[in-house]
């Protein structure tokens, strides 16, 4: 399964990479990254919706991914992709933008990799 | 007035409280007939007992000393009442003083509220990578840790070794992840460190600052905490930093302030046209500008708002002038901003661009 991870912080390439380094030797995940809503536009654009998980990061310049996420929800629908939201502020107002926007999960930084890995193959294996 | 007629009168001026006692009154060899004069002035009465009517002469005399007595009377009223009124004005004073100071204050301390999410935003995202980073560190340390262990019983059992690669390539991942979680904590401790900076006030003298430097670091505080605060809005954040600016005597924790006030302004501003504008395209742009020159240094702080009306341009400096509803606004942002930069020998001025938005210009002496 293919995974979308969408952070203005560059860094979190390597940190994905390295936390589901197993998972990727064995070829149970894989993962691209985009550094903006607009980047993750247009890869989800170029690969015809490949990517079946998107995670995105809420505070980023350009399309925050609350837009990103109203954007995706509306363009593509069938099958709709699943779109995990993770914030630095784990305020209400944007939990709530959020989950009216169709998002599947909120999460917040800093980042439980054990607990996002258990989602992640919950949503692998449905 | 015979005799009884005047014990009467006086016993009556005694109950008024308008003379102490009637014996003064009663002497030995007293007439017993008296003529009275009454000569009314502003603040009482002079009353005069003879035994004959005054003569016109005497009635005068008697008149002019009514009107001395006025007038000195008069005197020593308006010295208590100015005295009354000097110490309500003091007191009027002390309390203006301290609610300015409290004002002052609470300003300091919305601007820090400005701040807070901006501030938990940048130190959760390092947090994340020192976090992860690490744990992620120990897991392969296990990893080679386990491959030694391998190597070990194979040499043990007389069997080829397995290759090296695989531990010097997870020791250089661990190099790389321990890299970057120095590279986050010191950004978290930057955070935090200049964030009490502006809560607690730094020694309050002028030192030698990079401005590009606090601009790039308060601007991003600024808009991270707009984008966590209510009503958000996108605005795409322009700078234009001299790249040899070299370094501007700042009071730092004060000069910040300026920085936190016209960014917030600006947003302010920027977030009501978007809220108003019809077109469907409007996008909300800050640009700051720095310039270097030869005796000053010109910071510009501008957006593409509503502007500014003619008829307020002249107010919006004064203390408390504000055009936001209810808590919205204290009208003590550029007012203080502008009273920081003149005690930096600089000035702070607006410039407005017709239906193009404003453009807030700091000057500063650089010598
Ligand atoms: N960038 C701007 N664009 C338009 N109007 C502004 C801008 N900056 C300040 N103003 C006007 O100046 C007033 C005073 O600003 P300020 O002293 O910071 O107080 P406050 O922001 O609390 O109202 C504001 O209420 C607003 O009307
Ligand atoms: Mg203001």
């Amino acid at each position: 399964m293919k995974i979308l991870v969408v952070d203005d912080e560059k860094d979190i390439q390597a940190l994905f990479e390295q936390r589901f380094r197993k998972e990727i030797r064995s070829g149970e995940m894989e993962f691209a990254f985009a550094f903006s809503g607009e980047e993750a536009l247009i890869f989800l654009e170029d690969s015809g919706q490949e990517a079946v998980l998107i995670l995105s990061d809420i505070n980023m310049p350009g399309i925050s991914g609350l837009e990103l996420l109203r954007r995706i929800k509306e363009k593509y629908k069938e099958p709709p992709p699943i779109v995990m939201m993770i914030t630095a502020y784990g305020d209400n107002d944007n939990h709530q933008t959020a989950m009216h926007l169709g998002a599947n999960d909120f999460l917040t930084k800093p980042l439980d990799f054990n607990f996002l890995k258990e989602q992640l193959k919950g949503y692998l294996h449905d | 007035m015979n005799e009884a007629a005047f014990a009467e009168y006086t016993k009556n001026l005694v109950q008024q409280g308008a003379v102490g006692s009637d014996e003064k009154y009663v002497t030995e060899n007293r007439p017993t007939d008296l003529y009275l004069h009454f000569l009314p002035f502003l603040q009482g009465m002079l009353y005069v007992g003879n035994d004959a009517p005054l003569k016109e002469q005497e009635l005068q005399l008697v008149q002019n000393l009514a009107e001395a007595f006025s007038t000195a009377y008069a005197r020593y009223e308006d010295f208590t009442k100015l005295e009354a009124a000097k110490s309500a004005v003091e007191a009027a004073m002390d309390e203006l003083r301290a609610t300015q100071s409290q004002l002052v204050q609470q300003e300091k301390l919305a601007s820090l509220g400005q701040l807070t999410a901006g501030i938990a935003h940048e130190i959760k995202n390092p947090l994340n990578f020192v976090n992860n980073f690490s744990e992620v560190s120990i897991e392969m340390i296990e990893e080679v840790l386990e491959e030694r262990e391998k190597t070990r019983l194979s040499d043990r059992l007389g069997r080829e070794s397995t290759d090296g690669t695989l531990v010097d390539d997870i020791l250089k991942d661990i190099k790389v992840n321990l890299q970057k979680i120095h590279k986050h904590g010191t950004r978290a401790n930057g955070i935090v460190t200049s964030m009490l900076l502006h809560a607690r006030g730094g020694s309050g003298k002028k030192e030698p600052t990079d401005l590009n430097a606090l601009v790039r670091e308060y601007v991003n505080l600024c808009f991270h905490g707009m984008r966590a605060g209510k009503n958000p809005i996108h605005v795409e954040i322009v700078l234009d930093l001299d790249t040899e600016m070299g370094l501007t005597p700042l009071v730092k924790e004060d000069f910040t302030r300026v920085i936190i006030n016209l960014c917030t302004n600006a947003f302010d501003a920027m977030r009501s046209k978007s809220i108003s504008d019809q077109s469907g395209n409007y996008v909300p742009r800050l640009r700051i500008t720095t310039k270097k020159e030869a005796q000053t240094m010109t910071m510009v702080v501008e957006d593409n708002g509503p502007g500014i009306p003619d008829e307020i341009k002249d107010k919006i400096m004064q203390p408390f002038f504000t055009t936001k509803k209810g808590t919205e606004g204290t009208g003590l942002g550029l007012s203080i901003s502008h009273d920081i930069v003149k005690a930096h020998g600089g000035s702070l001025n607006v410039e407005i661009k017709e239906s193009e938005g404003s453009a807030f210009v700091i000057q500063l002496p650089i010598v």
